[in-house]
């Protein structure tokens, strides 16, 4: 019997209003989600202003930024601005698409493997381990390689496959301690079974953690899409923005000057990429009462 | 009896690649009648714990059986019909309860996993009726977050939450040593009070005052055996283990001084000192009529031993 | 007098406002006293132990004063404070037994501290201690991890003692322990004093039978107050205050049955510190209130060292 903690008593009346209001106080978060809010306006809406196709040859080429072709045209007289647009789409496409896949994978194999524990657990193990040490980046590479059609959906499906160890592991690791909580007990001693279990008592206490967990991979989906594509091994069939700096490294934009080829593409994923790691930094604060600035 | 453990025990792999055995329990056998608080008392690591988990199913059983009317628990293939029988409330109140919801949640998953016919309005006056029974004001306590709550209010819910079912036998492990002393007195004797309406209790504890306060027997482990059993009013008026010896005389009181308890050391061992044909149990000699006692050597191996020997 | 309390007053900081957790504190703790502070969860005595060494960063020291031997202690500024810890005041934290680096020898991990204080290890000296305490000189070449939960806490109790600081507050050292390691912590506690290794000593408890047992006077802390001080048989047998009352006769003892005597709780719950009533906090629960109890009682003297904070106290 302890003496309870002094804001055991005060604390406001929810934990989630209690998350909104460190939430909207903390300016990593702030700052993170209206960047991403802003390239995802772009990535939605902004095709729909553009009314050619982004490999079209709408210009004269090599011209720099102007007011008509707001990123100036490529060797080829194609609109770097509508290129960008375009593939800010494909971007978000392939880290949506690929992050909820390897959340997908993730969380079924960390949950399973975390509360069943036992030889389900060393089997499940296993595999996360066999994939984690594959060497992702090389699979994919021969197998984009080998396959003819590549599509932004093929690409995320790889990603995903590829990429879900670590989450699986981490799930595994917070499933494990939170299934020999009390309530859990009190759950199946009610009749609760395994699967309402996991979904119903466990998983909504690690939901921030789940949260944090697919905004990562979502991050890296699009790492690695934009290396791929970078590598020449990108959708066949659209414009992403590894494509355009493969595009632009391709023709080179660099020995010529032209950087408003390759700087947009650049940028744009750096931004993006950054502004996921800022926001997740700043979710941790929120969620994690010991990281909160008082 | 309406519950038995026969030669239970309940061993862990211990070490790298399970190669080694920690035997936690070993060879446990006692029964809890209907309408009787059974206190087990035991330090950390005793077994005590373990064994209310293995009648709650919520551990495997390594050997021997557990029986509950006459049935063996494992082959119970129907958990929830043994477990609208048997419940167990656990130490900390505030674990038991997921911090993401509710309290009254506990009462709610009842109903859908048992009572899911029952209407809305029927639903909610059996549960104001069960509040009522642990002494609880359901508008006090009903919406409220776990947070909002003290240890001892979500003690009772745990309780009321049982209550809802009609169950015979409650394992209560350690339910009040997180409660405030003002408090826990109430709770133990709302235990009391389901007693008296029939329901037989395991009362799992360290502390000996409480389990004397609350119980009709009492069973004292030690490193996962039993050292000794039998009334309570035996077991704590006349202490034959000296286990059992050093635990009274160590346990605090209100009124004397640990100086003044004398520990009466160099008793001979009352398993052997008895006669060979009151061994009525394995292990346990019966020393006067409801009172066994275990050997006073034999309960302690060689690493155990010392371990005493470094706190006394 | 080792410890004069005056008025002290601490708040937490929290998102709702400040929580009154030590709120007019006044009491002095006598030379070679020791002293029990009993009270519930959220009844301030952990507040005023953790005062007396560091406020953490959430505690804000709103009023009052604390004189440790005739100087005064300033409590709000950490790095001051740094000259009166461990040499003139010393804590035995709550969990302890996690406390000691896991990566050290028990021997290398003390001799590091009392380097960081400018002190030198007196190897003979720390072996006699031990021995005090009932370890062997061996600890001291041993990993934490190779000692028993019992052992580490009396490793750490021979470590908050080195400089032999005037008061000793030991902070719920019991409570995570069992009944045999209790008493033989508990007795270590005493030997201290006994020994001269401390002036006086402040047992934090919930416990108030097992601080019966060491203690020389008893203080009973109730809602961020105090409620009654007194010689430890007299707080025990003969209690004042009408909260101390009603929680020693709330305890059971080993050969007391309910069949037999049925013991009763308070009802109630104590207020909430946020924005606590006026007057006696006790008031809400306590079977003698009455329209005086409206206006706080002073915690006077009612008989030699006896304290008590009630109007019907004579």
């Amino acid at each position: 019997m302890s003496e309870a903690s002094p804001e055991a008593q005060p604390r406001t009346p929810t934990a989630r209003r209690e998350a909104l209001h460190f939430a909207l106080r903390n300016r990593k978060l702030v700052v993170g989600t209206i960047i991403i809010g802003v390239f995802l306006v772009a990535a939605v809406f902004g095709p729909m202003t553009i009314d050619h196709k982004p490999t079209d040859y709408v210009g004269p080429p090599m011209t720099p930024p102007s007011s008509e072709f707001w990123f100036g045209t490529t060797t080829f007289g194609q609109d770097v601005f509508a290129q960008f647009l375009y593939g800010l789409r494909s971007t978000f496409l392939v880290g949506a698409l690929g992050g909820v896949l390897a959340a997908a994978v993730g969380m079924v194999v960390g949950f399973v493997a975390g509360y069943r524990g036992g030889w389900v657990d060393e089997l499940l193990n296993m595999l996360t381990n066999i994939v984690l040490v594959l060497p992702a980046l090389v699979v994919l590479l021969i197998v984009n390689a080998y396959l003819g059609v590549r599509s932004i959906g093929v690409q995320a499906l790889f990603i995903g496959l590829t990429s879900w160890p670590w989450a699986a592991r981490a799930i595994r690791a917070q499933t494990f301690s939170l299934r020999s909580r009390d309530f859990v007990d009190l759950a199946r001693l009610s009749g609760v079974r395994t699967p309402k279990i996991i979904l119903r008592e466990i998983a909504p206490n690690m939901s921030s953690y789940l949260f944090l967990t697919f905004i990562l991979l979502f991050g890296s989906a699009i790492l690695i899409a934009a290396s791929l594509d970078f590598i020449g091994l990108g959708p066949t069939d659209s414009v992403s923005l590894g494509l355009m700096l493969n595009n632009a490294a391709r023709w080179s934009a660099l020995q010529l000057g032209m950087w408003w080829w390759f700087i947009p593409p650049g940028a744009g994923i750096t931004a993006i990429v950054g502004a996921l790691y800022v926001m997740n930094v700043g979710l941790d604060e929120v969620f994690n009462p010991k990281l909160r600035e008082m | 009896m309406m519950l038995k453990l026969d030669g239970v025990s309940k061993v862990y792999r211990v070490g790298a690649f399970g190669g080694r055995e920690l035997k936690a329990v070993s060879d446990v056998s006692f029964e809890v009648g209907e309408g009787e608080v059974v206190s087990l008392i035991g330090e950390s690591g005793s077994g005590k714990s373990t064994i209310g988990r293995m009648i709650l199913r919520l551990a495997s059983i390594s050997s021997g059986t557990i029986t509950f009317d006459g049935r063996d628990i494992t082959s119970i293939k129907d958990r929830k019909e043994y477990y609208r029988q048997v419940q167990g409330v656990f130490q900390d109140p505030f674990s038991c309860y997921n911090p993401v919801f509710r309290a009254d949640r506990v009462f709610s998953m009842i109903k859908e996993q048992y009572f899911p016919r029952v209407g809305a309005d029927e639903w909610r006056k059996r549960v104001a009726a069960a509040l009522e029974s642990v002494r609880l004001d359901p508008g006090n306590v009903l919406g409220k977050y776990p947070h909002q709550l003290s240890g001892g209010q979500l003690q009772r819910m745990l309780i009321a939450r049982a209550v809802l079912l009609d169950i015979r036998l409650l394992v209560a492990d350690e339910i009040i040593s997180m409660l405030d002393a003002s408090t826990r007195i109430d709770v133990l004797n709302l235990l009391a009070d389901l007693r008296a309406r029939g329901l037989g209790i395991l009362f799992v504890t360290h502390d000996l005052s409480l389990g004397n306060y609350v119980s009709d027997r009492t069973v004292v482990l030690r490193h996962g055996k039993i050292v000794e059993m039998g009334r309570t009013d035996l077991v704590f008026g006349n202490p034959v283990h000296p286990y059992t010896r050093s635990l009274l005389a160590s346990v605090p009181r209100l009124h004397t001084k640990w100086a003044d308890v004398a520990t009466g050391d160099d008793v001979p061992c009352a398993y052997h000192e008895a006669p060979r044909d009151s061994r009525t149990r394995p292990g346990l000699a019966e020393v006067e009529a409801g009172h066994w006692v275990a050997c006073a050597g034999c309960a302690a191996s060689g690493i155990e031993e010392k371990k005493i020997k470094e706190k006394a | 007098m080792a410890l004069k309390v005056t008025d002290l007053r601490v708040y937490y900081r929290t998102l709702r406002g400040e929580v009154k957790a030590l709120d007019g504190v006044t009491f002095s703790v006598a030379d070679g006293e020791i002293m029990g502070l009993a009270g519930e969860s959220g009844s301030g005595k952990s507040t005023l132990a953790k005062s007396l060494i560091r406020l953490d960063g959430r505690m804000r020291h709103v009023g009052g004063t604390v004189e440790l031997d005739g100087r005064a202690m300033p409590l709000s500024d950490d790095t001051a404070m740094d000259e009166f810890r461990f040499r003139k005041v010393s804590l035995i934290p709550q969990y302890s037994m996690s406390a000691l680096n896991p990566t050290r020898k028990i021997g290398k991990m003390i001799g590091e501290l009392l380097e960081s204080r400018g002190e030198r290890p007196d190897r003979a000296e720390l072996e006699r201690r031990l021995e005090l305490v009932g370890l062997s000189k061996d600890v001291l070449d041993r990993y934490p991890i190779e000692l028993s939960g019992g052992m580490k806490q009396r490793v750490v109790m021979v470590i908050s003692t080195l400089l032999n600081p005037s008061l000793l507050i030991a902070d719920e050292v019991t409570s995570a322990l069992d009944v045999s390691s209790q008493k033989a912590v508990a007795t270590t506690l005493l030997g201290f004093r006994d020994h001269g290794l401390v002036t006086s000593m402040m047992v934090v408890t919930h416990d108030i039978s097992l601080v019966y047992q060491i203690a020389d006077t008893i203080m009973v802390m109730y809602a961020g107050r105090l409620a009654e001080k007194a010689p430890a048989d007299a707080l025990v047998n003969a209690p004042r205050h009408p909260y101390t009352q009603q929680l020693i006769s709330a305890l059971p003892e080993v050969g007391v049955r309910y069949e037999d005597r049925r013991l009763t709780g308070i009802p109630g719950n104590p207020p909430s510190l946020l924005n606590p009533p006026g007057g006696c906090r006790f008031r809400d629960r306590c079977p003698l209130a009455s329209g005086q109890c409206a206006e706080q009682p002073p915690f006077a003297e009612v008989a030699p060292g006896h304290f008590v904070a009630c109007w019907k106290a004579e």
